[in-house]
């Protein structure tokens, strides 16, 4: 099947076919960043256009150079720094960057679904880079990315994500991701942070730490926000981690060959300590790399590139 | 003013038991039991054949945007929304800017009725002052300039206290409070039903509990002071259970449905149209079953729409930033049939009862009925017309509807006020 997708917006709407085609390139791309000199001419002559519109540190760094790898030019705006701050809309941002002649946007956003809004007025490709709590599709393609390249077959292996999920995208891609992988997927955490609906994603829902990581292949850590214990939304850091992080005796639950993974950033002692985050388990900074292989395979595709001509432009 | 005569319509007048077909006779802008042969030769004729004739509708959940509002619709652009479909008595909210919290802004708001308006049109006045919840606004004052009932509208009292001092304060008046019920705490930054579709979408989520809160508290300060509290655009399921038992007490709250919350669901945001976005949210199909149920068993007493209009601008953003909203007085009666009528198998006088006779009785508005000597106000519709609704083609001001584009069935072919023909089916005369 060829790639048709011009918009990246969803892992929700992916087929497995095309999870497996953003891998194949992204793995392909990978092998070019070993090289020394790293760029591909694959995207001469695009201008990509990184709208930030919410603070990023590594997502931003990683979508930037993907697009410096694949030769195209670069440019980056966020939010405090843009018109949006006179209260222009997106619509009129987004317009505008499109008649600057831009190729392509990349959009990190706090409202979910403004990457899809944007896609319906604007006729270049809209990469959602993070959409407020709804979905982090290149995040949860990166995810997936490096369970299979230590895994193998994610099917039928045993995932567990624990934290924060209401109030994370990263979870909801990775949920979409995993389910179409066929992996069995846990999400734990305290109630009041992982409700029962999400069930819905295929998941089971649990409360329970132990029985939650027992034999799991994969534990994914998700950020403790700060301003979470403000709402209420548990008592305290203190009680969070003492419940619910992840230290050495509760790693021992898990499968010998797990490997532990986080998005990032991290709160060392707090959702996890320090020395498994550092740790021969942890696959954290793989992230970080793979984080550029696929979303170099995701401009690279979204700006009408074919999965089989990688191997020929690097 | 020429006399009228309405030929061979379906009358239905639930105020009368009436239900047949025949004719239906207006002189001096009343309803007569007939006309003079000369009265009958100078008469407009309206044939009306294979068309219900019934009282005009009376919609007590409008916002007209005026005073302060005025780029989303005015008095006069929402009236003529009301004629379009079929409403011929409307109860407008008291949102504006400023609030219509002083007896000033009620004179300014009747003053431009008087002017502009093409159906009838009530004030509310609001229930705190700028509907800030802190201290009463000068109720009896409200009342004597005109206003129909008090409430905070979007902004629910949130003090227990301050709502038990209006309700007793506004009883002394016979004044009817009418709530948006919503717990504030429960909803900060809320946009959509908390479910597991805003779980999917990642938005964050308005909780029936927060409802259903509110309705206890109002039918206990209801049990408590006596007062008559009227529940807005009900749509969590355990708020229409709560009701229901309160009733069986006889306790004196009433309760509202919008055609919106009985024909649509939360999974209608899936792609994000802030065209369904409104507060309350668009809740599950379980809440929906439970809200028809509620109509049907009379716990819910009336149907009104919640006539909310944005422009296409505000409108046109993300998701979370859009107001909520959206317009319902063109599309009211073909929705509410589609939803009560056809798909809830209830027959069509108490539909339209639900739409007439009983918001106009709750209300004390001298509407609802087409009983010898009323007020000539009368609705004739085809029950089985198929359209398609173009929002932007209507005769609102702003186009902020879900039903844009969609084909409905039922529409208005004439709409008359005191006698007078304001609606023809095709504009405004």
């Amino acid at each position: 099947m060829p790639w048709t997708r011009r918009h990246l917006l969803t892992l929700e709407e992916l087929s497995l076919d095309e999870i497996d085609q953003i891998h194949t390139t992204a793995a392909a791309f990978k092998r070019t960043l070993k090289r020394s000199v790293k760029k591909v001419p694959a995207l001469r002559g695009k201008t990509i256009v990184n709208l930030f519109l919410e603070p990023s540190t590594r997502t931003r760094m990683a979508f930037d150079m993907a697009a410096k790898r694949l030769s195209a030019d670069v440019i980056s705006l966020d939010g405090s720094k843009s018109s949006t701050t006179k209260g222009e809309s997106l619509r009129d941002t987004g317009e505008t960057i499109q008649a600057l002649q831009a190729d392509m946007i990349v959009l990190r956003h706090s409202a979910p679904g403004s990457p899809l809004y944007l896609s319906k007025l604007l006729n270049i490709p809209v990469i959602n880079a993070g959409d407020g709590a709804h979905e982090h599709p290149t995040q949860g393609l990166l995810d997936t990315f490096t369970m299979r390249e230590r895994l193998g077959s994610l099917k039928g292996r045993k995932v567990v994500i624990l934290g924060d999920i209401l109030f994370s995208r990263v979870a909801r891609s990775n949920l979409h991701a995993l389910r179409k992988l066929g992996a069995n997927v846990t999400v734990v955490g305290p109630s009041t942070l992982v409700p029962e609906h999400f069930k819905a994603f295929g998941a089971t829902v649990s409360h329970d730490l132990r029985s939650a990581l027992a034999d799991a292949e994969v534990v994914m850590l998700l950020r403790i926000q700060h301003e979470r214990q403000s709402k209420g939304m548990f008592p305290s850091i203190g009680e969070y981690t003492s419940l619910f992080g992840l230290n050495n005796t509760r790693a021992s639950w898990l499968d010998p060959n797990a490997i532990i993974m986080h998005p990032g950033p991290i709160n060392r002692g707090v959702e996890i300590d320090s020395d498994l985050a550092d740790g021969s388990r942890s696959v954290i900074l793989d992230q970080v790399t793979n984080g550029i292989a696929v979303r170099m395979a995701v401009l690279y595709l979204c700006s009408g590139g074919q999965p089989e001509s990688v191997t020929v432009n690097s | 003013m020429p006399s009228l005569w309405i030929k061979n319509a379906r009358v239905i007048d639930p105020a009368s038991k009436r239900d047949a077909v025949g004719d239906l006779f207006v002189k001096n802008g009343k309803i007569v039991d007939s006309l003079s042969a000369t009265d009958r030769k100078r008469a407009k004729v309206i044939d009306a054949t294979g068309l219900v004739a019934c009282p005009g509708l009376v919609d007590v959940h409008v916002h007209f945007r005026e005073p302060g509002q005025t780029h989303k619709e005015t008095i006069k652009t929402g009236t003529h929304a009301a004629a379009a479909g079929g409403f011929t008595t409307v109860v407008c909210m008291p949102n504006t800017s400023p609030p219509a919290s002083s007896t000033g802004t009620i004179q300014y708001i009747k003053d431009v009725i008087k002017r502009d308006a093409v159906v009838n049109v009530y004030p509310t006045g609001c229930i705190t002052v700028d509907m800030k919840g802190e201290a009463l606004a000068p109720i009896g004052s409200l009342k004597k300039a005109g206003v129909v009932a008090i409430t905070d509208d979007g902004d629910c009292v949130q003090s227990n206290e301050l709502m038990r001092r209006a309700c007793e304060y506004a009883k002394m008046f016979d004044l009817p409070l009418m709530d948006h019920c919503q717990d504030h705490s429960m909803t900060v930054g809320a946009v959509m039903n908390e479910g597991e579709v805003s779980a999917r979408l990642g938005l964050q989520g308005w909780p029936n509990a927060a409802e259903d809160l509110i309705v206890a508290r109002n039918i206990i300060l209801s049990t408590y002071t006596g007062a008559h509290i009227h529940m807005q655009h009900i749509s969590s399921k355990n708020a229409v259970e709560l009701i229901r038992r309160a009733k069986a007490r006889k306790i004196k709250v009433s309760a509202e449905a919008m055609p919106h919350h009985m024909a649509l669901t939360d999974e209608s945001l899936a792609t994000y149209d802030t065209h369904f976005k409104m507060n309350p949210p668009l809740r599950t199909e379980e809440d929906r079953q439970a809200l028809i149920e509620g109509v049907k068993d009379g716990t819910i007493d009336i149907v009104a729409t919640d006539h909310a209009p944005h422009t296409n601008y505000e409108k046109d953003m993300e998701f979370d930033y859009a107001p909520n909203g959206i317009i319902g007085l063109e599309t009211a009666l073909p929705v509410t049939l589609g939803v009560l009528v056809r798909e809830a198998k209830m027959k069509l006088p108490r539909v339209i009862d639900l739409m007439t006779r009983l918001p106009a009785k709750l209300f004390n508005l001298p509407a609802g009925t087409l009983a010898t000597d009323a007020a000539a106000d009368i609705c004739l519709f085809d029950p089985k017309e198929k359209w398609t609704y173009d929002a932007r083609a209507g005769f609102s001001k702003s186009a902020n509807s879900p039903w844009d584009g969609e084909t409905l069935t039922g529409r208005i072919k004439t709409t008359i006020v005191n006698g007078r023909v304001v609606f023809n089916g095709k504009r405004i005369v």
